[in-house]
């Protein structure tokens, strides 16, 4: 069943077309990867899809619903959470206070709130500096908790962005366990990545992005093997006619 | 018709000093980001001290510029160097009640100083005029528009034509490229900071011939430079010369139009209008 | 239990008896404190809690003080009843100013900026309503009677002050352990990341505006029955928005003691700078007013109080 529409979704700062005519579905269930080069519009149409920005044109539909004109805040209630690409805690607020504010979409009291905190913070592995403030945290444990807090609000839809940038090898490998637990709970998810393993491993389909526009979509043996992503890569040399190869570590 | 010639022309000639006022206040923001709620407190103690050469050794207000240039400069060079530099990364909440505690400061010393009394300076000419076609011109007001001009002419020279005003834009464009290549910032922070405050010191002298102060002018002369560094544009030398001229004609304007004493009310409504639909300013850029 | 009330319950005691074994002076003292706190808890909730700061909170003051007085005035209505009336105009002001800066997204300097140009363009249109008294301003009868919100003597005035205080902090609490409370200070700490978690952002502005514009008015109407004298330039001007706001600044703002804390230290500081140099002092304790608040942003940034209660933490935890 399709759960997210986009359909010819621009959007342009200026003289700069940061993303241009991308249309793809997603269905319930699925673990979609979005990748690309750096400034290629990834982050922007996450952006748009999740009702930060408006689109120039097109139309982002989600649930049978277009989502048009409506703040993130409501994109939100509907099901839709996305994370941040530079993790952004409530800085002077503890571990669980930050994931109490992400639960109260779900609830109106303070205790039940706490109560899906604490299981959201178990399940995240924070549970042991649930009073730790933001401020105070590393950068694995930051980005953790933002996806604790996406998390708490109990979504259908989870757009992450870049969440494995900067981490160790173990952390990666301890956060693509905890995405696949969280997808086995029923939430479908749509993640930009860079690091080639998380995305290869995790995603059923892959979407690639380049200046802004869809240049290949398919399964990650596929996309791998494509000659126009190659190029967006590592150039022409590379593209025309170079050899399938199989991605390091794969 | 002819009323409203005259108010125009006399919203310009104070539009002069207005400009001078925000080309400090704008020269600051630009180079360090620092909104300096102290601006109109300085400025009085410049007025202050020009009332006080005035009274007590004669020396002309247009002529004392000098002095109350420098030691405002001084004065703003101090806060600079004391207290904003330690704040220059704080949010920015933090750095305008910094400013605002040295307004306090500065509105209060004056007070227990000089006492609440209004001062005037009254120069031997301060009532004379002469006539344009069917214009007066108020001479303090023309000379004050005059020097201010050339006030910000000098300023302008300064920062495109010589190295240190070239290395406070550069500063101010890029702080850490500007560090990269090895410009000492504390140096260049100090100085746009002092300089900014000797406009406005600068321009207090320019206002005493013809405005009577109080110490708790200060807070209305920030909120006026406020008003044109906003609606000129942020950041923006040129906008703040051409938002102070628009200043000055809109209030002339205004007391004309309504009465005298609600001419602030069109600035503010000018003010609220520019923050809503163009927060940059007339003339500012992207923030 | 006993513990985190014994305290509070001792503390209330003290206040309940003191006013009647101190002198008058001492009193006036105390209210002053309570009223300035009480304000202070009010602007607390906007710029505390919600961390949208305003310096034109005197806008709110003057509505609520004026409103009160001119239905007394001119309709004989009682204060109790007028400063409602008050608060929804004020809440109504809030609501204006509110949308124009949430909607219009602008925040920090320039919002602040808002909300002084705001309470400027009240206090330059009171100073031209005749019904308001103008420039002259508005006297109010000094009639000692209860139900016109005037009262024999000091103490009744200290009780109103102390209650309007409890009530006031009362209610920021009762709010900071509410959803709205979490979802306010998530808003201060980052609003585009609240809007992704699903905090309607301008909603809770909204109504932490409303709520802390409602207080401030009703603050004013105890101002007006305290002092019986109005006039724009003291009442709606931005030096009043600066005395409303020092006090949680100073003594930490998001926090509920903070405001007390902050009403207190500003108030012996008054005291002390009047009593020590007696003659030139208009403008003394307001200068330290400004260097206290210059020490408190450069070494004490989150208040004394959260400063306080952090050394007394990290002594205490060392200690075991």
């Amino acid at each position: 069943m399709s759960l997210l529409e986009v359909q010819g979704v621009s959007k342009q700062f200026g003289g700069l077309r940061a993303v241009h005519r991308v249309s793809f579905g997603l269905n319930q269930g699925e673990i979609l990867g979005l990748i690309g080069p750096n400034g290629a519009g990834k982050t922007t149409l996450f952006h748009v899809v999740s009702g930060f920005l408006a689109p120039d044109e097109g139309r982002v539909t989600y649930a049978g619903e277009d989502l048009a004109g409506l703040r993130p805040h409501d994109v939100c209630a509907r099901g839709m959470v996305r994370t941040f690409q530079v993790a952004r805690p409530f800085l002077r607020l503890s571990v669980l206070e930050n994931v109490v504010v992400g639960a109260l979409e779900r609830v109106s009291h303070r205790r039940q709130a706490v109560a899906i905190a604490e299981e959201v913070l178990a399940l995240t592995g924070l549970a042991d500096k649930a009073s730790a403030p933001g401020h105070g945290l590393t950068l694995p444990d930051r980005k953790r908790l933002e996806l604790a807090r996406a998390l708490a609000t109990g979504p259908k839809l989870l757009l992450l962005d870049e969440v494995m940038a900067g981490l160790t090898p173990t952390e990666t490998a301890r956060l693509i366990e905890l995405i696949r637990t969280v997808h086995a709970r029923g939430v479908t998810v749509l993640l930009i990545e860079h690091v080639m393993k998380a995305v290869m491993s995790l995603s059923q389909r892959i979407l690639v992005l380049s200046y802004g526009e869809l240049i290949a979509a398919g399964r990650p043996e596929e996309i791998v093997r494509n000659p126009q992503v190659i190029e967006a890569y590592l150039g022409e040399d590379f593209g025309n006619g170079a050899e399938a190869e199989e991605p390091p570590g794969a | 018709m002819t009323l409203y010639l005259q108010a125009i022309v006399n919203g310009l000639l104070l539009g002069g000093v207005y400009s001078l006022m925000a080309l400090g206040l704008s020269l600051i923001f630009g180079v360090m980001r620092v909104i300096n709620f102290a601006h109109g407190d300085m400025m009085v103690w410049g007025m202050y001290l020009s009332f006080w050469l005035f009274t007590t050794l004669g020396v002309d207000p247009y002529l004392s510029i000098l002095v109350t240039a420098t030691a405002v400069f001084v004065l703003g060079a101090g806060v600079q160097r004391g207290l904003v530099t330690r704040i220059l990364d704080a949010p920015h909440e933090m750095q305008i009640l910094l400013m605002l505690g040295v307004a306090l400061i500065l509105e209060n010393t004056a007070l227990m100083a000089f006492g609440p009394d209004p001062r005037r300076v009254n120069t031997s000419y301060a009532l004379s005029t002469f006539w344009l076609g069917p214009i007066v011109f108020d001479l303090p007001r023309t000379l004050t528009f005059g020097v201010a001009l050339a006030l910000a002419l000098a300023l302008y020279l300064f920062l495109q034509r010589t190295d240190l005003g070239r290395m406070i834009r550069a500063a101010a464009d890029n702080r850490t490229g500007a560090l990269l290549v090895g410009t000492d910032i504390l140096k260049v922070f100090t100085l746009a900071f002092g300089i900014g405050a000797g406009c406005v010191g600068a321009a207090g002298s320019l206002m005493t011939p013809f405005l009577p102060f109080t110490p708790s002018t200060g807070l209305a002369l920030t909120l006026a430079s406020f008003n044109v560094v906003i609606i000129g544009g942020m950041g923006s030398l040129l906008g703040a010369f051409v938002g102070g001229l628009l200043v000055g004609v809109s209030e002339s304007l205004g007391a004309v139009l309504l009465v005298p004493s609600l001419k602030e009310i069109v600035t503010f409504v000018l003010l609220v209008f520019i923050l809503l639909f163009r927060p940059q300013g007339l003339l500012g850029g992207s923030r | 239990m006993m513990r985190r009330i014994g305290p509070g319950l001792l503390v209330g005691a003290i206040l309940v008896v003191l006013p009647f074994w101190i002198p008058s002076n001492w009193q006036n003292l105390l209210i002053s404190t309570f009223y300035y706190a009480y304000l202070g808890q009010a602007w607390n909730l906007l710029g505390g809690y919600a961390g949208q700061l305003s310096l034109g909170h005197a806008a709110f003051f003057g509505v609520g003080s004026y409103t009160a007085a001119v239905l007394a005035i001119h309709l004989g209505l009682s204060p109790w009843i007028g400063m409602f009336a008050g608060a929804v105009l004020a809440v109504l002001l809030s609501q204006g100013i509110g949308y124009l800066g949430f909607r219009f997204g602008l925040r920090g300097f320039y919002f602040i900026l808002l909300t002084v140009a705001a309470a400027e363009i009240c206090r330059l249109v009171a100073l031209h309503l005749p019904i308001l008294g103008g420039y002259t301003g508005l006297f109010i009868q000094f009639r000692p009677d209860p139900w016109r919100f005037q009262f024999k003597g000091k103490i009744p005035y200290y009780f109103v002050s102390l209650g309007f205080l409890a009530a006031a902090s009362a209610i920021v609490w009762l709010v900071s352990r509410s959803k709205m409370g979490a979802y306010l200070v998530a808003i201060r700490e980052d609003e585009d990341a609240s809007e992704g978690l699903g905090v309607d952002t301008l909603r809770y502005k909204m109504l932490a505006y409303a709520l802390s514009a409602a207080l401030t008015a009703l603050g004013g109407t105890f101002y007006a029955y305290y002092q019986f004298y109005l006039q724009p330039n003291t009442v709606l001007s931005l030096n009043h928005s600066v005395d409303i706001m020092i006090r949680p600044i100073v003594g930490g703002s998001g926090t509920i003691l903070g405001p007390i804390l902050g009403s207190f230290l500003l108030e012996l500081m008054g005291e002390f700078s009047r009593t020590m140099f007696a003659a030139s002092t208009a403008g003394l304790s307001v200068a330290m007013y400004g260097v206290l608040l210059v020490v408190v942003v450069l070494f004490l940034p989150r208040g004394v109080y959260p400063t306080l209660a952090g050394w007394m933490r990290r002594k205490s935890g060392a200690a075991r």
